[in-house]
């Protein structure tokens, strides 16, 4: 018996799990599934749950109940991946030894890095939406505000769901408008790079979204610390940013046990071949997801695209033919821009965000624009995921790799 | 589109970034720094520029704390160096892709 071992049950193990599980012959072939939560967490979910959109129960579900028959989980927590003797030890004495091993340990925030942040105001009035502890502690904190400087900020790059700061501005500028306080609010967007939109397609198209919302915008922001005494963000060049409110995206790194096995970049990424997404250093490891330190977007779909060149490398891996290098940093996602509307982008290494229909040459959403359609998608969504994506079942008309961009006359 | 910098023809985008990264001189780089109001460019630029084209010839998405970490360039010096947009002009004036987010 051979061994197949997935570090990590979250959007991109779960799915490798489906796809594995239907190619691989269980008489030859055991997979075991490793994560330190029970839970499963629709993480997109996470962005709506401050304003009251959805609940725990609507993003929250048992790991288990997505995967197949065959894949043994393990509920523990992982201490060290040693690839030299391929095995991986749990943090509980367990050591587990594998043939094929797919890392998919995804991402987590780590406030710790910027100084200040992590001071007696955390939670009080600086707060992050990338926990689920995060996300409902600013629920609460949103019921409760009447008004004053709210500061959105990305404090480095890359992040997870990278267009999520964004859409949370576009929604606290509704939310606020529906509570009839919008004209109590300030609101402004801090990033450290050039702009909200940084590729000219869409800054072409979006640029206004910011100015039409009275949304103010601070580029090339990079925090040196957060100084909790005069609730404000000062950066290295001296500016500085006064919040009453700061929403804050802390610095994203890969998980710790990556650190621990001493595989990971400064991030605590994992080296990870472009197109096939092999370990450029251990031919038996494979990466996926968030746990990459590729240059191209952390988020679901991404995983998606890239878990369906996965299973197929792992075959041929495993058969002894060459790997197809043909994951092309295809990634597609909803981006709500507030008042129940939504855009639609789809983009990969090499294209930017461009206009056109999606799915197919017809349609009936449109990229880069605003619509309610768009909006309804991405509610939608969330049935898609939980029945579909993670069972890593095809998603109709929606293509691995990217499509060209039509050329539109301009 | 095609720009003459430094009395080469380089291919650049629409916000002049060089979209071939060997066709990179160090002449070019001076003039590009030149029309970012960079520079003239001393050691401590030509250490961060180095170090970028490094990382960008290995494929490593490039950050900010990379070079703040990397025993390089403090993030505060790189400020100094690179006055209003560190991360953006010196990827300019290093010929290597603007650091973007995904729209």
């Amino acid at each position: 018996m051979r061994n197949l071992l997935i570090l990590g049950a979250g959007t991109a193990g779960t799915m490798m799990a489906n796809h594995l599980r239907r190619r691989l012959p269980r008489a030859e072939w055991r997979l075991r599934l490793v994560d330190r939560s029970e839970k499963h967490l629709y993480q997109p979910g996470l962005l709506f749950l401050p304003f009251g959109d959805y609940t725990e129960t609507q993003i929250i579900r048992n790991t288990r109940d997505f995967l197949p028959d065959g894949v043994d989980f393990i509920h523990a927590e992982i201490g060290e991946i040693r690839p030299q003797d391929r095995e991986v030890a749990l943090t509980n004495g367990n050591v587990l030894g594998y043939d094929v091993l797919i890392v998919a340990t995804g991402c987590r925030t780590a406030p710790e890095e910027t100084e200040g942040m992590l001071g007696p105001k955390w939670r009080d009035n600086i707060h992050d939406f990338y926990t689920l502890d995060g996300a409902r502690a600013l629920r609460e904190k949103l019921a409760s505000f009447t008004g004053g400087r709210l500061v959105v900020h990305v404090n480095e790059m890359p992040v997870k769901c990278p267009v999520a700061p964004l859409e949370f501005t576009f929604l606290a500028d509704s939310f606020f408008k529906k509570r009839g306080i919008r004209n109590q609010v300030s609101l402004t967007y801090v990033t450290p790079l050039s702009g909200a939109f940084t590729k000219p397609k869409a800054s072409r198209k979006l640029g206004h979204l910011l100015g039409d919302k009275g949304i103010e915008l601070v580029t090339d922001f990079v925090a040196e610390r957060v100084d909790q005494e005069n609730d404000q963000l000062v950066c290295y060049d001296g500016r500085v940013v006064p919040y009453d409110l700061l929403v804050t995206v802390p610095t994203n790194m890969g998980d710790e046990a990556v650190r621990r096995s001493g595989l990971g970049d400064d991030l605590d990424f994992i080296a990870t071949h472009k197109h096939t997404l092999q370990s450029p250093e251990y031919p038996d490891v494979f990466i996926l997801g968030d746990a990459t330190n590729l240059p191209a977007s952390k988020a679901g779909s991404v995983a998606h695209f890239e878990s369906e060149t996965l299973a197929d490398n792992i075959l041929r891996h495993i058969g002894g033919k060459p790997l197809k290098e043909e994951f092309d940093g295809h990634s597609n996602c909803f981006i709500e821009s507030g008042e129940g509307k939504a855009l639609l982008i789809d983009f990969n290494y090499e294209h930017e965000p461009h206009e056109g229909p999606f799915p197919f040459a017809f349609g009936p959403m449109r990229l880069l624009e605003e619509s309610r359609l768009n909006h309804l998608g991405k509610l939608a969504f969330r049935h898609v995921y939980w029945n579909l994506l993670l069972k890593a079942r095809p998603l109709p008309g929606i293509s691995r790799q990217k499509k060209a961009p039509p050329t539109i006359a301009k | 589109m095609i720009k003459n910098l430094a009395g080469t023809d380089l291919d650049v985008n629409e916000e002049g970034y060089l979209t071939n990264m060997n066709q990179w001189t160090e002449g070019v780089a001076a003039a590009i720094a030149a029309e970012e109001g960079v520079g003239p460019l001393v050691e401590g630029h030509w250490r961060v520029i180095r170090y970028l084209r490094e990382q960008q010839s290995k494929g490593a998405a490039l950050t900010i704390r990379g070079m703040g970490k990397s025993g390089v360039v403090t993030t505060k010096e790189l400020y100094d160096l690179f006055p209003g947009g560190p991360l953006k002009k010196s990827s300019k004036i290093a010929g290597i892709p603007k650091p973007v987010g995904c729209i």
